[in-house]
């Protein structure tokens, strides 16, 4: 099996700042993969690299075998983007929309018209075709985008935050058309936030911060990095919180985070559970909650790179307005 | 890597054409005018831009002619002979800054990357969002002029006068709205644009032949004015409506104005393009 896309050493700085310090990448033809990062960890401008809209200042990239910088025309033909705002123009009609992207990649007439209305009926957006973009909800401008960008079939897809600020109806029916077009046998380069889109969509990932690759594998290899489940407890009183939180160490041997209220460790498996329940009750710790769930991104981030994925947003986020400016 | 590139474009009913290889003049023209063509379609989208586009200009008609007739010329229906070839002008200027308005919005939703990433002529989104603001250009001087018309203005030069007249104003707004799409994508939001480039319009347009004679400015200003482009539009557009004078040494400038205009502004605008996108 040949690698869609391959990039070695990847680098990109905006303004002295890096944005992408050294990133390899290879995605699987056929396959999904996942780039998993928080905000301003150059997700984004790794894809727009790829999407030939940025240069990069070091490393080489192909795809499809051909090379970014020097092919980019070829690499165009390969590929369909969409972006984290969903670009269509929202005073153009679905219709109109998809007919025109349909006549740059040159459809006649009747070819762009019967295009856009397979598409349209693809992505149930039939009923509103006539209308303009500016009167669709959130999802129906992310599905109209999604038209737009599979209008020359694609054979690499390469989807920015497809799911960023959609309500879970919406994603989960984004979800099953990104899994239709790997049916199809399209390669998916997916950017996104959220740990579950990752772990339902992609067959490799790789975890992006500052710009580099911490970690890469398979979704369950990285769960069994970052621990599949969260345990939670709550004590009545808060002053026996610490001493909760030596106990479960003690039990689980990895470090709990307490914020003074709620003692958080991840943990493997849930085996774990009745050894704290019953060392607890043993040094006479009132529990007033206790619970186990699947981890957040910021405490996957924390096991992979010892900091949480917040903490740096707001200097990120000026690395990401340079990756569009 | 051919398992990639032959998967593009799989047999499927309704066929795919197969984007070209290389992007050919031809190609660069029609991906150029399908582009204008959705500019076209903004302006049908948005009939209450259309609707501004007009109200301006019949505003600042029926304002100047009859507020300040009288007062200029001591008679209303001379000032608005003189103003009418002014206000057309001044009327296009400032539709040139829709161009950088638009461009401007294009980067900001993103739009423009989805064009960029595309197997198209990469100077296709440009050419196109100015080949469709021609269009709107033209709806403006339609309008000034009706409602000038409608008003008793009965431009002596004749229809011929008039189209070469339109077809000047619109030659130097084609050349005016390069420094529009430069200013549009070195500056960062739309609304910035809008601000930037009335304090730029605004100076251009009142320190001319627009609406006051130049005679009857200070010497300081006169000297401005004698040296604005503006002035050589508008005077070749007034000898040309009103048949007075002869238009040949404005016509002239003005084609020399509208050349240097674009000699600068095309490539800069062209740079800042690349750059910005």
């Amino acid at each position: 099996m040949t690698d869609a896309i391959r990039a070695e050493g990847l680098v990109k700085q905006f303004k002295g700042k890096r944005a992408l310090d050294g990133v390899d990448l290879t995605a699987r033809t056929g396959a999904v993969l996942g780039v998993l990062g928080p905000n301003g960890s150059g997700k984004t401008t790794m894809v727009r690299i790829l999407a030939t809209l940025l240069r990069p200042d070091g490393g080489h990239a192909e795809v499809g075998g051909y090379d970014v910088v020097r092919q980019p025309h070829e690499v165009r033909r390969l590929i369909g983007l969409t972006g984290q705002y969903a670009a269509v123009d929202a005073d153009l009609t679905g219709t109109q929309n998809v007919i025109l992207i349909a006549r740059l990649l040159g459809f006649n007439r009747a070819q762009a018209r019967v295009r856009a209305a397979e598409l349209l009926e693809r992505f149930e957006l039939t009923d509103a075709a006539d209308r303009p973009a500016k009167t669709y909800s959130g999802g129906m401008r992310r599905r109209l985008d999604l038209a737009a960008s599979l209008v020359g079939r694609p054979a690499l897809l390469y989807l920015d935050e497809p799911t960023t600020g959609l309500d879970p109806h919406s994603r989960n029916g984004l979800w099953d058309v990104v899994r239709g077009l790997v049916d199809d046998g399209v390669t998916v380069l997916l950017t996104t936030q959220y740990l579950e889109e990752a772990d339902q969509l992609a067959d490799d990932l790789m975890v992006l911060d500052h710009g580099r690759m911490i970690s890469r594998g398979t979704p369950e290899e990285l769960k069994d990095q970052a621990g599949n489940q969260v345990l939670e407890v709550r004590t009545v009183d808060t002053g026996q919180l610490s001493l909760a939180a030596r106990i479960i160490e003690a039990v689980t041997s990895t470090p709990v985070v307490s914020d003074g209220l709620l003692a958080s460790v991840p943990v493997t498996s849930s085996g774990v559970l009745p050894e704290v329940v019953r060392r607890l009750d043993e040094q006479g710790v009132a529990v007033a909650e206790l619970s186990l769930r699947k981890p957040s991104l910021d405490e996957v981030f924390l096991a992979l790179t010892g900091h949480t994925a917040d903490e740096e947003k707001t200097t990120d986020e000026t690395v990401d307005e340079g990756a569009r400016a | 890597m051919s398992a990639v590139t032959t998967r593009t474009r799989p047999a499927e009913p309704g066929g795919t054409p197969a984007t070209p290889a290389r992007i050919t003049p031809l190609g660069t023209i029609q991906n150029g005018l399908q582009l204008a063509w959705r500019s076209v379609l903004k302006i049908k989208a948005n009939p209450e831009e259309v609707f501004g586009l007009m109200l301006q200009p019949v505003m600042f008609v029926t304002l100047f002619v009859f507020v300040f007739g009288q007062a200029m010329m001591g008679d209303w229906q001379a000032y608005r002979d003189f103003l009418m070839p002014g206000i057309i002008a001044q009327s296009v200027i400032f539709a040139t800054l829709g161009t950088g308005f638009s461009l401007s919005q294009d980067v900001e939703k993103g739009i423009f990357d989805r064009f960029r990433s595309l197997p198209i002529a990469r100077s296709a989104p440009l050419t196109g969002a100015i080949l469709g603001d021609l269009v709107r250009y033209t709806i403006t001087v339609v309008m000034v002029l009706l409602v000038g018309i409608l008003i008793g203005f009965r431009p002596e030069g004749g229809a011929g006068g008039v189209v070469v007249a339109a077809a000047l104003v619109l030659l130097f707004a084609f050349a005016l709205c390069w420094m529009s799409a430069f200013v549009g994508m070195i500056v960062r939001t739309p609304m910035a644009v809008q601000a930037f480039g009335m304090i730029l319009m605004f100076p251009l347009t009142f320190s001319s032949s627009a609406f006051v004679n130049p005679e009857d400015m200070p010497s300081w200003l006169q000297v401005v004015a004698a040296n604005n482009p503006v002035t050589h539009v508008v005077d070749a557009m007034r000898a040309l409506m009103l048949g007075t004078g002869d238009a040949t040494g404005p016509v002239l400038w003005t084609v020399v104005w509208s050349a240097i205009f674009t000699a600068v502004f095309f490539p800069l605008a062209v740079w800042a393009y690349r750059r910005r996108t």
